[in-house]
């Protein structure tokens, strides 16, 4: 089961969050920033030679994409320790221009697959949005969370097929400019 | 900037996001918001007419500067006043701050629920939608109490719309993970698992989730989706790529779906049918089959794709663990991955293979790949994927590659993480013990240990080394030899000094024949380290100097001096003073056959199980819990979160080691899971005061311990004095009638003492009877008070406890006769020495017989005696607490009970009920600070019970749910039912 999404942006603020399990406020902020340093600590050893044993999934340049679920997934384990029990396990971050976005889930999950959900979602914010841009993200908070909400409910996963996670807003679209 | 917002843009909010984000400092950006603030609340509260797109527009603001965040305490009416708006957008936005600011139990639900029926009836499928992804959020019981009855109905009517479905699926889900109670199963059911053959593969995709979590719960009620599963995943795997268009991702046909339903057929055995087992098989066959087809796509989104599959296919293949031809081409598989370029591979790949090692069909093809994890070990940049890399290792293990792998293991310590050094010393040493052909290499390998890694070499491995030199004769001149060579070492650990003490101290004569190592040498070398060493092995090094006096005479003289110089007999540190002049005095005033005698080489160790073995259990899992129950939990995904990234080591390592039974003893007594603190303290005198049978310098450290022992072997004197009047009494009066059967009230007064030890235990007009008790590991004792209340005697007065049935078997309760007579106004005590035996759930009965009046009286009670005063507390951090909770997650295990409050639920009052129960209450481990969780061990002669516990409130409701993990069923059971009584 998928504990939350987040996204933030490079200097680690907020930009989207979204729990699927209680987590009082007071609490948000330190597991968000534990998820955020855990996410941008990978940055500065992205360096080319390194970029097989760390680093993070990236969308810079848009084919490049690289992963390293081992490193990210004990800084997830270790870091979260500290905030919450409930919503520690891997964190998968995924990038997208000037934001990251990280779920975290049960170790249990298939970490691949969760991995590439994190992508896929990001594909669907660039399709909607064609290149999505933390701005899109921060203006459009309610339709980014109609996207989150046809794609994953209550922690698992609903819909994976692009067009149909976006019919609804199209839909919308349509009413509101006739 | 309302450009960049898409549709009908609220210009008032971006101009606020505007702002924001041009706000310099933070404490502009708080002005900003508290400006902003202030402007909605004053318009919430001011113009009773604002309309939707106002309300909308705020509310908005609000949910923004809540993730910015803030909290939020108003704006919840407005937002619920958007719910029953008719313009979809104002209503998403009601709906979302809903779900993202309502808790569950707000006093708004009623208002909620409302809408939400509204929208529900309103047969338009995005109202629908958007009032079950309400539901599904915040899933609170009201919710639960007014729509789990409707929301079955959604989901398998024929004419609802694939999206309400899949909503109404994840929405039923919620409700049966938070309220399984109110989900009826029904009708419904069967048409739930048919789901998985829909045409459309989103309702298939959301509804697998629901099925999996309802077949986990009822296995054989939904054991019709095997089938469907496979025919489903066979048409997803024999696919063409474009078959399935949009669920088409980067070539690779459906591929969450496709994990979800390998996922699903892991909970369950493999498919008896054998065309539906065929058909599986193929399908896996394929999917292996693919792995090996060059990629359709150089992009790495296929090949994760594809492998994400791929490693759930090798799940299920592990899982099912009875197809050799599979497990072997699985493990060829994970083989190739090991060398792959990404990071991500052949750390999931070490992580796979780790479990197919334990498999008896692929345990060969794992061991072929010994060389590459060796390399990973040594070569891999990223720590987490080295530590995968030991694990495997470890688990690859048998007597054939033992000694390469220990070795490597051994190097590898060198440099290893600082982290992970406690843990892989741990694996070495267990290792070099299971799979020791020669003893001697095994004292090496552990002497090496301590050499490279002496930091982390804790208490029980050097006990152990001991253990088994103690118990093999064959070994002790080797270890003696290897000991001397090892501390001539300029500098070496003080572990090496304390095991070179203990072992030259004990076997120093065989070799004492070469000049080399004469006694004096011996003696030299070792007080050579004796200044540099803290006070506990100073204390080892004086007893072993002591048993130096007896096996070598001639060194009497300087080791007298020794003892005898300031800084020993005046030492500031009162154990090392007391030893050396106890030591010199025993030595100038014992003869030889004295000293012979009480320096006498210590006897062989009993059999025990490996304290190291206990030790790793301690730092991973649950108290003590059996090898198999840990085998099973090896593959469990908890409900409860928490991270156990190790879990199946443990249990490999528990099962490898139970299955060859260590051929020598114990040192310790196995406290695994007595409390931190106490037990290292308590055992490490045991070892340090080894000799303190020998020596009178023998300070208990563990006074409370030791004596409340020692007074359960010891009678009182009060009580031996009744035991000889009483033996001659109650021949003369036998009680002539038959036990009276339990008193109906019986079990009432039981309950009255589940959480508290001493009051009164009955009391009618003649007879008080009070009971005071005290427990420690699996004794415990009790005394009970009889109370004269009349002024008359009592005479024939006899009582005796009976274990009823199995009980029998499982307690053992042993008590002496009491005085026959009461006098008027007198009490009378007698002692009951109980020992736990195993888990029971009956209460032992007490019968009391006596005369008032010429009348006989017959009384029989329960004594309370229950499982839980065998607790001892376990405390623990929350990262272990989900750990264990997440092992111990089979259906069996747990016992859950939701009840109504029958006494207050003041927090005060349930704390010291639960103290009172003998579980050490944690803190700050629940994500709800309202719950309660609780962690205790329960001491039986047999073994150790983990028990976890977890009480949630709900005040409003007036109900608790209260949940135990046990590592024995029956345990869960039993403790369910006794403390279900007492909140």
């Amino acid at each position: 089961m998928i504990k939350f999404v987040l996204m933030v942006n490079r200097q680690g603020q907020t930009r989207l969050s979204r729990y699927y399990q209680p987590v009082e406020l007071n609490r948000r902020a330190t597991l968000e920033a534990d998820v955020v340093r855990c996410c941008l600590s990978r940055k500065k050893e992205q360096v080319p030679e390194v970029n097989t044993t760390c680093g993070l999934y990236t969308l810079e340049p848009r084919s490049a994409t690289v992963l390293c679920l081992p490193t990210v997934f004990v800084c997830g384990v270790q870091r979260l320790q500290t905030g919450l029990p409930s919503v520690r396990g891997p964190v998968h971050c995924g990038r997208c221009d000037r934001l990251r976005a990280s779920i975290t889930c049960h170790v249990s999950q298939n970490e691949l697959s969760i991995y590439e959900l994190v992508h896929n979602f990001v594909e669907v914010l660039d399709k909607y949005f064609s290149r999505v841009s933390e701005l899109d993200i921060m203006f459009n908070l309610d339709r980014v969370h109609i996207i989150l909400d046809e794609m994953i409910q209550n922690g698992h996963i609903v819909e994976t097929n692009k067009s149909r996670i976006l019919a609804p807003l199209t839909a919308l679209d349509k009413m509101t400019s006739s | 900037m309302p450009a960049v917002s898409k549709g009908d843009g609220m210009r008032g909010l971006a101009v606020f996001i505007s702002d924001i984000r041009n706000c310099k400092s933070k404490e502009a950006e708080i002005k900003r918001i508290n400006k902003e603030l202030a402007n909605i609340r004053s318009k919430f509260k001011g113009d009773k007419a604002l309309d939707g797109y106002s309300k909308k527009k705020y509310v908005c603001k609000l949910l923004f500067i809540f993730l910015l965040g803030h909290d939020i305490d108003f704006g919840h009416m407005e937002a619920v006043n958007l719910l029953s708006s008719n313009k979809y957008t104002e209503k998403q936005i009601g709906y979302l701050f809903i779900s993202v600011l309502v808790n569950s139990n707000s006093e708004l639900i009623r208002l909620i629920n409302n809408a939400i029926k509204n929208d529900l009836s309103s047969r338009n499928p995005t109202f629908m939608c958007l009032a079950l992804h309400c539901i599904a959020n915040v899933g609170s019981r009201e919710m639960a109490e007014a729509f789990a009855s409707e929301i079955p109905r959604i989901l398998v009517a024929g004419d609802t719309m694939d999206s309400v479905k899949q909503s109404a699926a994840l929405c039923l889900l919620r409700l049966y993970k938070t309220s399984p109670d109110l989900v009826l199963m029904g009708e419904w059911t069967s048409r739930v698992v048919h789901l998985l053959n829909d045409q459309h593969m989103g309702v298939v995709t959301a509804a697998i989730s629901l099925i999996t979590c309802l077949s986990q719960k009822n296995p054989d009620e939904f054991k019709t989706c095997v089938s469907l599963a496979v025919s489903r995943l066979s048409r997803i795997v024999s696919s063409a790529s474009t078959d399935l268009q949009d669920y088409t991702y980067y070539f690779v046909p459906a591929p969450w779906l496709s994990c979800k339903l390998l996922r699903l057929l892991q909970c369950y055995p493999p498919p008896e049918d054998g065309a539906v087992k065929g058909r599986l098989v193929e399908c896996l066959e394929t999917i292996l089959n693919k792995a090996q087809e060059p990629p359709k796509s150089k992009k790495v989104q296929h090949s994760n794709a594809k492998n994400a599959i791929l490693f759930e296919a090798i799940s299920l293949i592990i899982h099912y663990d009875s197809e050799p031809n599979l497990l072997v081409r699985a493990c060829n598989q994970l083989g190739q991955f090991l060398q792959h370029r990404e990071t991500n591979l052949r750390y999931l790949a070490l992580e796979s293979m780790c479990t197919l090692a334990s498999s008896e069909f692929s345990h060969e093809a794992v061991k072929t790949h010994i060389e590459t994890v060796i390399n990973a070990l040594k070569t891999e940049r990223d720590v987490s994927v080295r530590q995968r890399a030991a694990d495997l290792l470890y688990a690859m293990c048998d007597r054939s590659n033992a000694k390469q792998i220990v070795a490597e293991m051994l190097s590898y310590l060198e440099t290893a993480d600082y982290s992970i050094r406690e843990e892989m010393v741990l694996k070495v040493a267990i290792l070099a013990e299971k799979y020791a052909v020669d003893y001697s290499w095994y004292v090496d390998t552990i002497l090496n240990l301590i050499r490279i890694a002496g930091d982390y070499v804790s208490e029980e491995v050097w006990y152990r080394v001991i253990q088994i030199v103690i118990n093999r004769d064959d070994v002790q001149g080797y270890a003696a030899k290897t000991v001397f060579e090892a501390l001539q070492a300029p500098a070496c650990h003080e572990n090496m000094v304390k095991v070179g003490g203990y072992i030259l101290g004990e076997f120093g004569n065989l070799i004492a024949g070469d000049p080399r190592s004469s006694p004096l040498v011996q003696f030299n070398l070792l007080h050579s380290k004796f200044h540099l060493c803290s006070v506990p092995t100073r204390a080892l090094l004086l007893s072993a100097y002591i048993k130096f006096i007896n096996l070598f005479p001639e060194t009497k003289p300087t080791i007298q001096e020794v003892l005898r110089c300031d800084s020993q007999i005046r030492n500031s540190d009162v154990e090392l003073q007391q030893r050396a002049v106890e030591y010199l005095k025993l030595s100038s005033i014992a003869s030889t056959d004295v000293l012979a005698t009480v320096l006498e080489e210590m006897p062989p160790f009993p059999e025990r199980e490996s304290s190291i073995l206990a030790k790793l259990k301690k730092k991973k899992g649950p108290g003590a819990v059996s090898v198999t129950e840990l085998e099973d939990n090896k593959r469990e995904g908890g409900e409860l979160n928490g991270s156990s990234d190790r879990g199946p080591d443990i249990a490999a390592m528990a099962a490898s080691n139970a299955s060859t039974p260590s051929p020598s003893a114990d040192l310790l007594g196995i406290r695994s899971a007595a409390p931190v603190g106490a037990a290292p303290t308590s055992a490490g005198s045991l070892l340090v005061d080894v000799f303190s049978e020998a020596g009178p310098a023998a300070p208990s450290l563990a006074v409370n311990d030791d004596g409340f022992l020692r007074d359960l072997e010891q009678p009182t004197e009060a009580s031996d004095a009744l035991l000889v009047e009483g033996s001659g009494d109650s021949d003369s009066a036998p009680p002539s009638e038959d036990p009276a059967a339990p008193l109906s009230e019986a079990d009432e007064l039981l309950n009255k003492f589940v959480c508290k030890n001493n009051g009164v235990l009955f009391e009618n007009q003649l007879l008080q009877i009070g009971i005071k008790s005290e427990y420690r590991q699996n004794l415990g004792r009790m005394y009970l008070f009889y109370g004269n209340k009349t002024s008359v005697q009592f005479a024939s007065f006899s009582t005796t406890v009976t274990c009823p049935g199995e009980l029998q078997s499982q307690l053992n309760v042993q008590t002496k006769p009491v005085e026959p007579i009461v006098e008027g106004g007198a009490q009378i005590q007698q002692v009951l020495n109980i020992e736990c035996l195993t888990d029971f759930s009956d209460a032992p009965l007490l019968n009391i017989k006596f005369r008032y009046g010429g009348a006989l009286q017959n009384l029989t009670l329960k004594l309370p005696v229950t499982i839980n005063k065998f607790f001892q507390p376990t405390e623990m951090l929350s990262h272990d607490f989900f750990q264990r909770w997440k092992q111990l997650s089979q259906p069996q295990q747990e016992a859950q009970k939701i009840f109504k409050a029958n006494h207050s639920m003041d927090t005060e009052v349930l704390k010291a009920k639960l103290l009172g129960l003998g579980m050490a209450l944690l803190d700050n481990v629940d994500p709800n600070p309202e719950n309660y969780v609780c962690a205790g061990v329960i001491q039986t002669k047999g073994q150790q019970v983990g028990c976890l516990l977890r009480l949630e409130p709900n005040a409003q409701a007036q109900m608790y749910r209260l949940t135990l993990r046990c590592s024995k069923d029956s345990v869960s059971r039993r403790l369910c039912e006794l403390l279900a009584q007492q909140f």
